[in-house]
């Protein structure tokens, strides 16, 4: 871990441990630092911590019964867990696996429901102009612009997605985190958002959950490889592609196992 | 090895529609028997309506839905002189809207509170055993339900027979019914849709009254439009609570008419038998648009 040092970084992962029912570590020990406007892909085989580790992130982890954290993580120079959770998700925004706008809003609605749920009170002006360039931002602008105002259930998987992306944008966050968001849609829905993803890079700091080891070689810059909880391997991602120091991330990327 | 020897000297074409034809015979006679139960269940409900049609139209009119009802001498007269009985129910159907409007101001925000309590702690013990009392509470006879309401608020509030006990006695009634609706309902939302306005930073009661319940909202409304039309047709623990009234009343310390009570009265009554079957019409008729009214508000959100 040399080059990837030297990026400056904006989350900080210190000595994070997650345990389920007191002892079920299901993150041990983990610290690393998520770089600035660089998309970050957590990979690892099923139930080795990769979503905990995610969601802890913007403490959407606390939501699972008899949940213990120890460690911190640090945005910037703030301990997310001495936030409130309504600043640091505001900061932090979450999109998950499978497309969830709100089947009771407009499309519009959707958009700004992070203000509207907050009860966040904007100028028209205000929620116009967040509306258009969250929409612009994830290129759903030009195909929902015409019905705006109606209920996004027509919309197809992948509009669906971008919409929730859309959702995330709005609050103008640091941190993007997504959780497997490609995994139940088809190839070229897939790729729009892998598209997406490396336009919004630019503005925000990305963090990803994949199962798709070719869609981390694809879009990630750095590359985390999680096994039993543990944080096996961190680097650029053409190092763990190309030269992984460890022979398990090796195993995982060659397709021995996982 | 068996097999072969069951077999043996039969050929296949003789054994094929044999079991075809066997088959073929059990289908149809079951599917008559679901055709002829069926137009049994049917029937019922046809005769029921159609008597009260046929018994009860000739008294609806303009002045059934505006006058209180006669007093046995009129009625009398006029079923001697061979016309239509006159005056209406017009105190039974305030009555009762009034009594069902209490009760649902009474027994709506504590059976949500309620049913949301059991959908977040669906697991707790003390969840459970709140299950467990609703069940039973559905299960307790509505004549008890209005003795223990005249003891409570028939002695010991309002000092007489009131608009008040008799509502209270029905929100007692609809209480599980919306308990049991709003958690099913609750239940049917993904939660996937709480995540996704859980990351948005969004306090947990606005989730709920935002989220969940606009979400969950046709399911809400078709229970408590069930439980609404279940009680409309309450008669006994009315009979304890209320009792009855000649006259329109708005006063809540007081006594009131609903439509059940007044159907009870005239049945007392021999001069007054033919107001029976339009009240009864009445309350069939408006029980039924609520129940389509439920299914519609259900379908509609789908």
């Amino acid at each position: 871990m040399n080059d990837i040092n030297t990026q400056p970084s904006i989350l900080t992962i210190e000595n994070l441990s997650i345990a389920y029912d007191k002892d079920k570590l299901a993150v041990k020990n983990v610290s690393a630092t998520i770089k600035k406007n660089a998309i970050t892909a957590i990979m690892g085989p099923s139930g080795c911590g990769k979503t905990t580790l995610l969601r802890a992130m913007n403490r959407m982890h606390e939501l699972y019964p008899n949940i213990s954290t120890t460690g911190q993580i640090r945005l910037y120079d703030e301990n997310i867990y001495d936030m409130s959770t309504i600043k640091l998700r505001r900061k932090i925004g979450m999109v998950f696996q499978r497309p969830n706008p709100f089947p009771t809003l407009s499309i519009y609605d959707n958009v700004i429901a992070g203000y509207k749920l907050n009860g966040i009170k904007l100028k028209r002006s205000e929620r116009d102009e967040i509306v258009e360039t969250s929409l612009k931002n994830v290129t759903l602008w030009d195909e929902v612009k015409n019905s705006l105002h109606k209920k996004g259930n027509f919309l197809s998987g992948g509009q669906q997605q971008r919409l929730c992306i859309a959702r995330a944008l709005a609050f103008k966050p640091d941190v993007i985190l997504l959780d497997e968001p490609t995994s139940a849609l088809d190839p070229i829905a897939t790729a729009k958002i892998e598209d997406l993803l490396i336009d919004l890079k630019e503005n925000y700091s990305i963090v990803l959950v994949t199962h798709n080891m070719s869609q981390a070689a694809r879009i990630s810059d750095n590359a985390m490889y999680m096994y039993m909880g543990e944080l096996i391997e961190y680097d650029e991602t053409t190092k763990i592609f190309t030269n992984p120091k460890e022979t398990s991330t090796q195993n995982y990327i060659t397709g021995r196992f996982g | 090895m068996n097999q072969t020897n069951i077999l043996a000297g039969k050929k296949v074409t003789e054994l094929i529609p044999d079991l075809f034809s066997g088959r073929k015979l059990k289908d149809r006679l079951f599917l008559i028997g679901i055709v002829i139960f069926s137009l049994l269940t049917i029937s019922m409900v046809v005769l029921i309506i159609g008597s009260m049609i046929l018994k009860g139209y000739h008294q609806i009119n303009w002045a059934f839905f505006t006058q209180s009802p006669p007093d046995t001498f009129q009625a009398m007269m006029a079923k001697m002189s061979g016309k239509t009985i006159p005056g209406g129910i017009i105190n039974g159907i305030t009555g009762s809207l009034y009594l069902v409007g209490i009760a649902s101001l009474i027994a709506i925000p504590f059976g949500v509170l309620i049913g949301i309590y059991l959908y977040e702690n669906s697991k707790k013990k003390y969840a459970g055993f709140i299950r467990d009392i609703t069940d039973v509470l559905q299960g307790v006879p509505s004549i008890v339900i209005g003795l223990i309401v005249y003891l409570w608020v028939v002695v010991e509030i309002t000092h007489g027979y009131s608009v008040l006990a008799g509502s209270v006695a029905l929100a007692i009634m609809m209480l599980p019914l919306i308990i049991r609706s709003t958690e099913e309902s609750l239940k049917m939302i993904p939660d996937t849709l709480k995540e996704a306005a859980i990351a948005l930073g969004t306090p947990y009661y606005k989730v709920v009254m935002r989220v969940l319940i606009p979400s969950s909202f046709s399911g809400l409304m078709t229970g408590i439009l069930l439980a609404i039309s279940r009680i409309l047709g309450e008669t006994a623990p009315l009979m304890l609570t209320t009792l009855g009234n000649p006259a329109i009343n708005w006063n809540i310390a007081k006594p009131v008419s609903a439509v059940p009570l007044l159907i009870w009265q005239f049945y007392n009554d021999p001069n007054m038998v033919d107001l029976i079957w339009s009240s009864s019409l009445f309350l069939m008729g408006f029980v039924l648009l609520l129940n389509i009214l439920s299914k519609w508000i259900a379908a509609r959100q789908k």
